[in-house]
């Protein structure tokens, strides 16, 4: 599945906005593994910890944060 | 008192609960008694308005005179540079508003750090533009950037705290001092965190800090603004305290609120000692016993009583609710803790986990045992909220 307008290859999109937290960062770490290393997951979410959340998930589990745009959050699984 | 009718059962109810160990110093302490003991004999001696001539007037005078020059020489600042407020909140208002107004030639922007107690924020928001500086993971200014903030023009004042109320890191005010008085900016110490543990460094134009945080009463603030230092209270002014603290202050509390700090200070190295340890032996054991915590702040060059940590995957407000039931109280900077539902904006701008936090901070009736006892308990805490969570 590649459907971003911007041309990222979106293997996973998680729609997570509506979620508090800790439930997007819980999500994105239970559903990693449906990609394989290297492949990228995007997650919506528009609770207010995502921002902060979500980049320092990456930073503790060593995974790359792409980009993060507003509500929309890219990630590299690298392990 | 009749069989039927209610009565205190507070010993058979408390023998069913889990002792309580109150962890939250950060946020206020329990009253000293050295205080307790000045509050009660100044309660019949200092009731009487100070501003009067008559004789009850003048003694209230000399007891709020006496704790103006105990809190002046524990922090440094001359008697007369001391205002008391009626708490630490409304000396932040003060002092940044009526400096900012009174630097209004000068400009009006007024640089602060991004991890600034919420007092500092809102003030700097009213009293002119706020330029906040950012901060390193640990908590940490940005010192070159907050130069170069204060040493553009339009700056009112700047404004640092000492200490981070919410992971304990200290901020370079010295050197955060030095650059002000070179580009002739006037600073703001926030030191509430601090004032009972560390001496402030020198240099401040301004300081605050809150007695209920050092063991003194409640409605007792400190602004103490140096002598040159132009000031501009935007309110209905009056004679008292320089028209910075509108009405009668509340003498009693006040020279308990001096006791306390007093006695605080006496007892500083001794606790510095014994929390820093505590915190130390704590810090390590939870990185060894909790998978996945980000434990905050900056290790070793920090306040000694204060520990914050955030938890993979845990709900800060569940966490806290679980330990409140075994007995111990802490508070939590996670979104869920806030009435706002934002997380703190001390974590957010660290770049730290948000979710899962918990401050832990010792007073100086906190025990080895309630210390020793939380690292016990929290390891299984967590693993229990994941496990709902089904983690």
């Amino acid at each position: 599945m590649s459907s971003q307008d911007d041309g990222d290859d979106v293997a996973l999109e998680l729609d997570c906005r509506g979620m508090l937290c800790p439930l997007p960062v819980i999500t994105l770490a239970r559903r990693i593994s449906e990609v394989e290393v290297g492949e990228r997951i995007a997650v919506l979410a528009d609770d207010p910890a995502a921002s902060a959340d979500i980049p320092a998930w990456c930073r503790m589990q060593a995974h790359t944060l792409l980009e993060s745009t507003a509500d929309r959050y890219l990630v590299e699984r690298t392990h | 008192m009749t069989d039927s009718g209610p009565s205190p059962r507070l010993s058979a109810r408390e023998s069913r609960r889990p002792a309580r160990a109150y962890l939250d110093a950060a946020s206020s302490e329990p009253l000293h008694p050295a205080a307790r003991e000045v509050l009660v004999e100044a309660l019949d001696a200092g009731w009487a308005d100070p501003a009067r001539l008559y004789h009850e007037g003048r003694t209230a005078r000399l007891l709020l005179d006496n704790a103006r020059e105990v809190i002046a020489d524990a922090l440094g600042a001359r008697p007369d540079e001391v205002r008391f407020t009626s708490s630490g909140t409304t000396a932040v208002h003060a002092g940044v508003t009526a400096i900012a107004a009174a630097r209004r030639r000068a400009g009006v922007r007024v640089v602060h750090s991004a991890v600034e107690h919420s007092a500092v924020l809102h003030a700097a928001a009213v009293a002119g533009e706020p330029d906040e500086v950012g901060v390193d993971r640990l908590g940490r200014v940005d010192l070159a950037a907050f130069a170069d903030a204060v040493g553009r023009p339009g700056v009112a004042l700047a404004a640092l705290q000492s200490a981070n109320h919410e992971v304990g890191t200290r901020q370079p005010v010295a050197q955060a001092a030095e650059v002000c008085t070179a580009s002739g900016v006037p600073l703001l110490v926030d030191a509430a965190a601090s004032v009972a543990r560390d001496n402030v460094p020198p240099g401040w134009s301004a300081l605050t800090a809150s007695a209920h945080k050092w063991g003194g009463p409640a409605g007792v603030g400190v602004l103490a603004v140096r002598k040159p230092v132009r000031l501009l209270p935007r309110w209905p002014v009056e004679e008292r305290e320089d028209g910075l603290s509108p009405g009668h202050p509340d003498v009693p509390a006040v020279l308990a609120a001096a006791a306390a700090l007093q006695a605080r200070r006496s007892e500083a190295a001794e606790l510095d000692a014994r929390h820093r340890d505590w915190v130390a032996g704590l810090r390590k054991r939870i990185a060894a016993d909790v998978p996945d915590v980000e434990l905050t702040g900056d290790p070793d060059d920090r306040l000694p009583h204060v520990l914050t940590f955030s938890c993979l995957y845990v709900d800060g407000e569940a966490l806290v609710t679980a330990l409140d039931a075994e007995g111990f109280a802490v508070s939590s900077g996670s979104a869920c803790t806030a009435s706002t539902l934002r997380p703190s904006h001390v974590l957010a701008a660290m770049g730290v986990l948000t979710h899962g936090n918990v401050r832990v901070s010792l007073g100086r009736t906190t025990t080895y045992d309630e210390v020793d006892r939380f690292g016990s308990v929290l390891p299984g805490l967590v693993r229990r909220i994941r496990a709902e969570a089904g983690l």
